[in-house]
């Protein structure tokens, strides 16, 4: 049963993600990228993640993409269009892609130790409290570093605009 | 999963299908009715006694008109947008409990089960999930409609749900800080108990009085996610025509409609579990027993005064019949109390939560037939500068509360 949704979420998420790159209007794009999310977040259930799953579609397909649409819906951006590319890249492109493919996928079957494998939901610890008291005792260092560089970005981003509309 | 559990879960399943087309049907007219004698008009009236079977019409009407499709509109996300709207407003059901654990004694076969269909360790931050992506429908139907209006709409749905969901996430933190779980069921058996013997250890008791604010907060927040009135600016009719689905029609509009209806039951279950105890009474129980059938013989009281003191003549026929259903739950009640338990074990929670529930869906609506619409800039000032800050404020109180009194 968990093999066969994985492998259905797995063919969405594949699927959005080529066509997140091949459509040419940007809200298709963004509509893709949230089909993108969505199943990577049933990969995260499947695995035991709950709450990693839940926070993914809250901040991610959520949040983040709704800024995304928002700003696309605000500039009305219309469908792009496509450059003309020479037959040679046509030719040459599918099958570099191909081997680059298979490369990556060499290498990281080579990287990855057989025993460290993960299983569908042999994953104990995706509750919210296994989370959250490793980010506030192991991990606190890193997590207020990481909120403060956020904290700092939203302020560059304040910086930028303001000097544009004065 | 053996196959009890599958019947059960189907029969559960069905009843809850049943009651939520029903409710979301009847919250319309209930609405309506509502709005109506607010303002001093009897509302719908001539489709069945008092405009009773008048969804009924609403909904025969809906299906059987023509459903267009405006040229220009981009075909598949105009076709989706209403789709996600009334899927991602139905989802939120299933996680609620709505009644403790029951026991059924089927001879041979006792049957215990939850009055809930699933519940989930992350309930409350599922529910905060669907609700974020729920915005997608209202968006996308703005957008994909192409017409300026509608754009229009849709671009402030997403700007007041982004800005009203901090101060909501915020004011959902204290309960779960106070009773330190995220599944809704651990949730209302945390506030089970009584103070003193008499005050309902619910949350919004609790840490007298930040709890009531972060309810007034959330309250608040919750009016804004649902795109209701004072806060209903993505459908603005005398800005927008209809706003985000002006271009909608047929079928497609009756799901932002059921949709809408959905949200607010949603958000009204949500506030009931969170700071109102969910189903548990407001008084201690060899009392709270008797709450329903005393409401419900008052009730009925009041129907057979109308029923003898007619303001129209179609009320002295109308009336008796309501007075007689009153009598007959208040029966229903006192034979659970004395003579069969297992109905007042099933009939009593979902009595409380049912009053809790409808109390909420009447302010909703209460509030829509008193307050005016919001400026848009008002309305972002009021997020911001003051919801904002306040969920924050009260947030970081009940924090430092459960951090220096662990209970």
């Amino acid at each position: 049963m968990d093999t066969v949704l994985f492998l259905v979420f797995a063919l969405i998420a594949l699927l959005c993600g080529i066509n997140l790159v091949v459509q040419t209007h940007p809200i298709s794009s963004a509509l893709s990228l949230i089909g993108v999310m969505a199943a990577l977040a049933v990969l995260y259930l499947l695995l035991g993640a709950e709450f990693l799953a839940a926070a993914q579609m809250i901040v991610y397909a959520g949040a983040i993409m709704v800024l995304f649409i928002f700003v696309i819906m605000l500039l009305n951006a219309g469908a792009e269009r496509v450059t003309k590319t020479r037959q040679l890249v046509k030719l040459a492109g599918v099958p570099l892609m191909a081997v680059f493919l298979g490369i990556i996928a060499f290498i990281i079957q080579a990287l990855l130790p057989k025993s460290q494998l993960v299983w569908f939901g042999g994953f104990p610890g995706g509750g919210p409290r296994d989370i959250g008291i490793p980010l506030f005792t192991n991990y606190l260092l890193p997590f207020e570093v990481t909120s403060v560089l956020i904290l700092i970005a939203i302020l560059g981003a304040i910086v930028l605009a303001r000097k544009e509309i004065d | 999963m053996d196959l009890t559990y599958i019947i059960v879960t189907l029969v559960k399943l069905a009843v809850l299908f049943g009651v939520l087309m029903t409710t979301l049907a009847y919250l319309q007219w209930i609405e309506r009715k509502v709005i109506a004698h607010i303002q001093l008009r009897p509302g719908p009236y001539r489709v069945g006694p008092h405009g009773l079977l008048q969804p009924l019409a609403d909904v025969i009407k809906l299906i059987t008109k023509e459903g267009m499709i405006p040229s220009h509109v981009n075909k598949f996300v105009y076709l989706l947008a209403p789709f996600l709207a009334v899927t991602l407003a139905l989802v939120n059901i299933c996680v609620m409990p709505f009644g403790p654990e029951i026991k059924v004694p089927i001879p041979g076969h006792p049957v215990s089960t939850w009055l809930q269909m699933t519940d989930l360790r992350i309930g409350v931050i599922f529910v905060l999930a669907i609700g974020a992506v729920g915005v997608y429908g209202v968006a996308l139907a703005g957008w994909s409609s192409n017409n300026k209006y509608s754009l229009i709409g849709g671009l402030r749905s997403s700007a007041q749900m982004i800005s009203y969901e901090l101060p909501m996430a915020l004011a959902i933190a204290c309960p779960l800080l106070l009773a330190n779980t995220l599944s809704f069921r651990e949730l209302v058996l945390a506030q089970g108990g009584y103070f003193f013997g008499f005050i309902p250890r619910w949350n919004l008791f609790q840490v007298f009085p930040l709890q009531i604010v972060a309810f007034i907060v959330f309250l608040i927040a919750s009016f804004a996610e649902t795109n209701r009135i004072p806060f209903d600016l993505p459908e603005a009719e005398n800005e927008l025509v209809a706003g985000f689905h002006t271009e909608y029609s047929s079928m497609s509009f009756a799901s932002f409609f059921m949709a809408e209806y959905c949200n607010m039951l949603t958000a009204a279950c949500v506030t009931t579990l969170l700071f109102l105890g969910g189903w548990q009474p407001l008084f201690p129980a060899p009392w709270s027993d008797y709450v329903a059938p005393v409401v419900f013989v008052l009730a009925g009281l009041v129907s057979l005064w109308a029923a003898l003191n007619p303001a129209r003549p179609k009320d002295r026929f109308t009336f008796p019949v309501v007075a007689a259903a009153c009598f007959g739950l208040a029966a229903l009640f006192l034979a659970g109390e004395f003579v069969f338990p297992i109905v007042n074990q099933i009939a009593m929670p979902l009595f409380w939560f049912g009053a809790k529930t409808f109390g909420l869906l009447f302010v909703w609506i209460w509030v829509r037939g008193t307050l005016p619409r919001f400026r848009y800039d008002q309305l972002m000032r009021f997020a911001w500068t003051f919801m904002f800050p306040l969920g924050m404020v009260v947030m970081l109180a009940t924090a430092a509360v459960v951090a220096w009194f662990p209970r």
